[in-house]
């Protein structure tokens, strides 16, 4: 546990108090004994806006210490304003390294990409989650979707698949992409694009997920067996680019498109920007 | 016959008593229904009908009283001791409910297919085509245009509505289905459309049904055996047609004699 070491008109250590900090372990706990669960907690009033990342803020300063190493990224890209503040943010309040580099980090705060470089044992990816409940579109009483989640009655998850299917002839959820945990719990990935849910699957690291609007934490545990829902017929497809991108010529990862002149030229490069400069 | 061959009732209803503060919604209503009978349940709006069905189709408590039903592979079960999983999977597999609004019943954002498909996927159904498959079958029986399996219940019209929420809970070949007011709030000639339907499938599935309705032109064309209920309790019970062409109770006189002649 880190030092408190509070002097006058400075933050308790990662901005959050010692209580708020315990409760906040205690539900990321419980998050990763059963993995895909959402478990409730008390979120606080953070620094920045709903939306912005309140509830992985939280998770994140429940679990930094002063031996960490922080990476955050938006959209893959560690240089948005949203990284930027949040790495700024926790470099002053919980005195820790930052890097940009995925290799370096110990924790990763991320909102809308897992990073295109495989994570290893004893790393742990934080996620900034806006709306927890997979089931929320096509349930919207609360106490009626963690009835169907306590007696795991999912028709419904798939009913929202097949009327996909038989609206735009596949599967045309593109992020946020339902998956299953360890056989047992619906969970949505947060924002993240398909593209990146095989890379739950089974990772060495460990994931928590934070919601700060609704109050939420859930987690999946190192090597726990991730599954995207899909149909035997429709089986889960990942997005699929013809160009490779124009700084790094990878072929591998997840491109943004970029429109560069008014004639609409178009460009395609890597949404990981640190992958992206490792590369060239 | 022997005691031993007789079947078994499928569904029993014992001592159902429901209050609703002190207000009394159903005293004491006791039946059997047998293997592919329909019971009706008529009497004047507020009589206890719809409560008594919600209480034996498991979706509210009675105060006291039980309900017996015989499953298909798990021996008698008393509905209300149930755990809240096998009720709930009961309902959705050996059961259905067909509400008076289908829009209670239907979801309307997604298309007749899913609707049809839900329960399917529900237990574990997971080959798109079978499904569209079984959808599509589904939507022939109740003679709707198969050009209309990807469309919204908001684009079908009250009676499409109705017979597309039948196929939506017959597609699981549930054994026994609770129907309130199937037919009301719907035109003449749609009403006799669905009935006929309905006459159709209950034979040729060999279904069992409980059915809540205050028309008693209804009760004639599909139930076997009526209850009249009043103020909470049943006041009379016997086959349809005896209790229609020589009603006892005053009140049931007084409801065949209300019946609008054409």
């Amino acid at each position: 546990m880190p030092d408190i070491n509070m002097t006058e008109g400075a933050y308790n250590y990662a901005y959050l108090d010692e209580q708020t900090k315990r409760m906040i372990r205690r539900a990321i706990l419980k998050a990763v004994a059963v993995p895909g669960y959402q478990v409730p907690f008390g979120g606080r009033e953070m620094p920045l806006p709903y939306g912005w990342g309140t509830g992985g803020i939280q998770v994140t300063a429940a679990i930094i210490g002063r031996d960490d190493t922080l990476k955050v990224i938006d959209q893959g890209a560690d240089d948005t304003t949203n990284a930027v503040s949040i790495r700024r943010f926790f470099a002053h309040v919980a005195d820790v390294a930052t890097t940009t580099r995925t290799e370096e980090a110990t924790i990763i705060q991320t909102r809308h990409r897992v990073p295109e470089t495989p994570l290893k044992d004893g790393q742990i990816l934080v996620f900034q989650v806006p709306i927890p409940e997979p089931l929320r579109m096509l349930e919207p009483r609360e106490t009626e979707t963690r009835t169907l989640h306590a007696l795991s009655e999912y028709g419904v998850m798939q009913v929202s698949l097949y009327e996909s299917i038989a609206r735009h002839g596949r599967i045309a959820k593109s992020y946020s992409y339902p998956v299953q945990v360890n056989g047992r719990y619906i969970m949505s990935p947060s924002p993240i694009p398909k593209f990146d849910n095989p890379k739950l699957d089974r990772s060495p690291a460990l994931q928590l997920y934070g919601a700060g609007r609704e109050k939420r934490i859930y987690a999946v545990p190192p090597y726990t067996p991730v599954k995207s829902l899909d149909f035997d017929d429709h089986p889960f497809e990942i997005e699929r680019w013809t160009e490779c991108c124009a700084f790094c010529g990878s072929t591998e990862s997840f491109l943004d498109e970029m429109i560069v002149d008014d004639a609409g030229k178009r460009l395609f490069v890597c949404s990981d920007t640190d992958y992206c400069e490792g590369r060239r | 016959m022997s005691a031993a061959t007789l079947p078994s009732p499928l569904l029993s209803a014992r001592n159902i008593t429901k209050r609703f503060g002190g207000r009394i919604a159903c005293h004491n209503v006791n039946f059997d229904l047998w293997p592919g009978e329909v019971l009706g349940i008529v009497g004047e709006s507020g009589s206890g009908k719809t409560t008594l069905l919600n209480c034996l189709a498991g979706r509210l408590t009675p105060d006291a009283g039980s309900v017996i039903y015989e499953t298909a592979s798990a021996g008698t079960v008393d509905i209300h001791r149930l755990s809240e999983a096998r009720r709930r999977l009961l309902t959705r597999t050996e059961w259905g409910f067909v509400n008076q609004d289908a829009r209670e019943g239907l979801r309307m954002g997604v298309s007749a297919g899913a609707n049809i498909g839900e329960r399917l996927m529900a237990v574990g159904a997971r080959h798109y085509g079978e499904i569209r498959g079984s959808a599509a079958d589904w939507l022939a029986r109740v003679e709707i245009d198969a050009d209309r399996l990807d469309d919204r219940p908001t684009t079908f019209s009250g009676g499409m509505r109705q017979r597309l929420q039948i196929a939506r809970n017959l597609v699981s070949g549930p054994r026994l289905v609770f129907m309130d007011e199937p037919t009301g709030g719907l035109d003449v000639s749609v009403q006799a459309r669905i009935l006929d339907l309905l006459r159709g499938l209950v034979e040729r599935l060999h279904l069992s049904a409980v059915l809540v309705t205050h028309d008693l032109g209804v009760a004639r064309l599909l139930t076997h055996r009526l209850m009249v209920m009043q103020g909470g309790a049943v006041i009379e019970e016997g086959l349809t047609d005896q209790v229609l062409d020589d009603p006892q109770h005053a009140y049931t006189q007084m409801l065949v004699a209300s019946i609008l002649p054409v």
